[in-house]
């Protein structure tokens, strides 16, 4: 694949992987965000960042198919940042929208430059996270896992690939396999017993790890020991 | 005497305008076709789908309304349910439950009684005069809305009944029909939907025998055609679509308390001092229809205290939650 078609192509995905937030925003400004458009950002902005962990690690598996699709490669680090923007975007509206904040309060507290009113609005929410943070399985793991994924993203850029070399750079991206754990066991933690919406994302996790187990195997029988670590190339983003 | 109260209604919220209209629709397109007034109104609730059907009630302003709180409009209040024989997303028994059939409905009553009988929905409905009653509704998730429901107390259907004294519990069992229910297989509900009261809880005047919401029958998704609204309890005590009313005397098996005793609780009174294991009940998000939900304090027995709190004098509310 030409590298101008790439670049092209990027132009293209970079603005489709926004698609979710602007719809979420033109849903939001026509009032068609459910009874509860908090709770609905919540968790349109929780499945994208799963949806976009489950796209980043199909890259290797779908590449192997066929050794002309080595060219996704060069997708991968923006798949896995929308990862981390998603999650991010989850990760903050349960503080500033779900924790109990006052917004509009707050925000009025803010025109009128009532900085000591604007930190009394956030008593109740700061306990109320405090409280999650302590106590609560779902919120636990759901916090390490974009710890995780904040950990990656840092560490995306070309030049902290090279200078820490290939191969730690790439065991230590090995850990978007913990993070896509950890995001699956937060969403099943958090529905109601008997419900199965994770039931898809779990699967289609199950899928993409079981492949790399089978290429793992594959190549360990057909070589008669532990395959040596792939060299990762990853040009810088455009 | 107005049929209406006219409550503190916001522009944002005068969604049911489109529903009207939908009706006046339909009713001017069957007398254009020549059918007569009385006729396209029979017609109107046989052939249209129960959703648009939105038959209007005849009620009387009831007691225990509460006042100075906004309404939650009607497009929000039929648009976010738990309604899970019809998908277990909150959007979702707004699309599904149309296939839900309203009529024939029956309601059997049976167990502790001095003669089972079955009740015909349309009796039902005309038994006693039909109140409106606006109430806070606190779904165990932590939001909340307020619905103006429309219905006479369940204590009157009850003496209709005619319990046996040795009924202590009152059981609502719900529709369990996969063709009517097409989500029913995804539910995780493997019986009937089951809900109950004590007695003394089913007989207290705030108990709401409910038939209608914003002065029309209930829409499919909402439990058509008859369901129970206890104003002082998590939402899912507030059984729907009732077909069997059984009279007992033991605590009744109940659906979510049987899919997970930890989180909801046989008698699950809204309660600020218990939190859900997975969320805290101290406060509720208020859903009114705008961007940002109001965050209110959640009141113990949502604010219904004076009627209530005395029926579980004595009794640990931590440990009966």
């Amino acid at each position: 694949m030409p590298n101008r078609i790439i670049v092209l192509l990027k132009w293209i995905v970079f603005p489709l992987c926004l698609l979710p937030l602007a719809l979420l925003v033109w849903y939001g400004v026509h009032q068609n965000l459910s009874a509860d458009p908090v709770a609905e950002i919540t968790h349109v902005t929780g499945r994208w960042a799963l949806v976009f962990i489950l796209i980043s690690l199909a890259v290797t598996p779908v590449r192997r198919l066929h050794p002309r699709l080595g060219w996704l490669i060069r997708f991968r680090r923006m798949l896995g940042l929308y990862a981390f923007f998603y999650a991010s975007l989850h990760l903050c509206t349960y503080v500033f929208l779900f924790s109990d904040l006052d917004v509009p309060g707050a925000l009025a507290n803010l025109q009128a430059h009532d900085w000591a009113g604007f930190r009394a609005q956030w008593a109740v929410p700061i306990a109320t996270m405090k409280d999650d943070i302590l106590r609560r399985k779902f919120i636990q793991v759901g916090l390490f896992a974009w710890c995780l994924l904040l950990l990656l993203a840092l560490t995306s850029p070309a030049w902290i690939m090279r200078r820490m070399g290939g191969r730690r750079w790439s065991r230590l991206h090995a850990l978007v396999y913990v993070a896509a754990i950890a995001g699956a066991v937060h969403f099943w933690w958090l529905v109601k017993p008997g419900v199965l919406r994770p039931l898809p994302y779990t699967l289609a996790l199950a899928v993409l790890l079981l492949a790399r187990i089978a290429w793992w195997l594959q190549k360990k029988l057909r070589r008669g020991g532990i395959p040596a670590p792939v060299k990762v190339q990853q040009p810088g983003l455009s | 005497m107005s049929r209406f109260r006219i409550p503190p209604i916001a522009s944002s919220e005068i969604t049911p305008r489109e529903v009207f209209a939908n009706r006046r629709q339909f009713i001017t397109g069957a007398a254009a076709l020549g059918i007569g007034g009385a006729v396209a109104g029979s017609l109107a609730t046989l052939a249209a789908p129960a959703v648009e059907a939105a038959e209007k009630l005849q009620t009387v302003p009831g007691k225990f309304t509460t006042t100075g709180e906004p309404l939650t409009p009607y497009g929000k209040v039929t648009t976010y349910n738990n309604f899970y024989e019809f998908g277990t997303d909150k959007s979702e028994p707004a699309k599904n439950a149309h296939t839900l059939r309203t009529r024939p409905w029956t309601v059997a009553v049976e167990g502790l009684v001095k003669q089972p009988r079955t009740f015909d929905i349309d009796s039902i409905l005309r038994y006693r005069p039909i109140e409106e009653r606006v109430y806070r509704f606190r779904c165990v998730e932590a939001w909340s809305m307020v619905v103006p429901w429309d219905g006479y107390p369940l204590s009157e259907f009850i003496k209709a009944c005619d319990p046996l004294p040795s009924a202590k519990y009152v059981q609502f069992l719900s529709l369990h029909d996969s063709k009517q229910m097409p989500e029913l297989g995804s539910s995780g509900f493997s019986g009937p939907y089951s809900e109950g009261l004590r007695m003394d809880e089913a007989m207290n005047p705030l108990t709401l025998l409910t038939l209608g919401l914003y002065g029309e029958v209930l829409p499919n998704q909402d439990g058509a055609p008859i369901r129970v609204i206890v104003p002082w309890k998590y939402g899912f005590k507030s059984a729907k679509s009732i077909v069997k009313v059984r009279f007992v005397d033991k605590q009744p098996p109940t659906t979510w308390n049987n899919m997970a005793p930890d989180e909801y609780g046989f008698y699950s009174n809204v309660n600020p001092s218990v939190d859900h294991p997975r969320w805290s009940q101290k406060t509720e998000r208020r859903l009114t229809g705008s961007f940002f939900p109001q965050i209110k304090q959640t009141l113990p027995f949502n604010g219904y205290g004076n009627e209530v709190a005395a029926l579980y004098n004595g009794m640990d509310l931590r440990k009966y939650y």
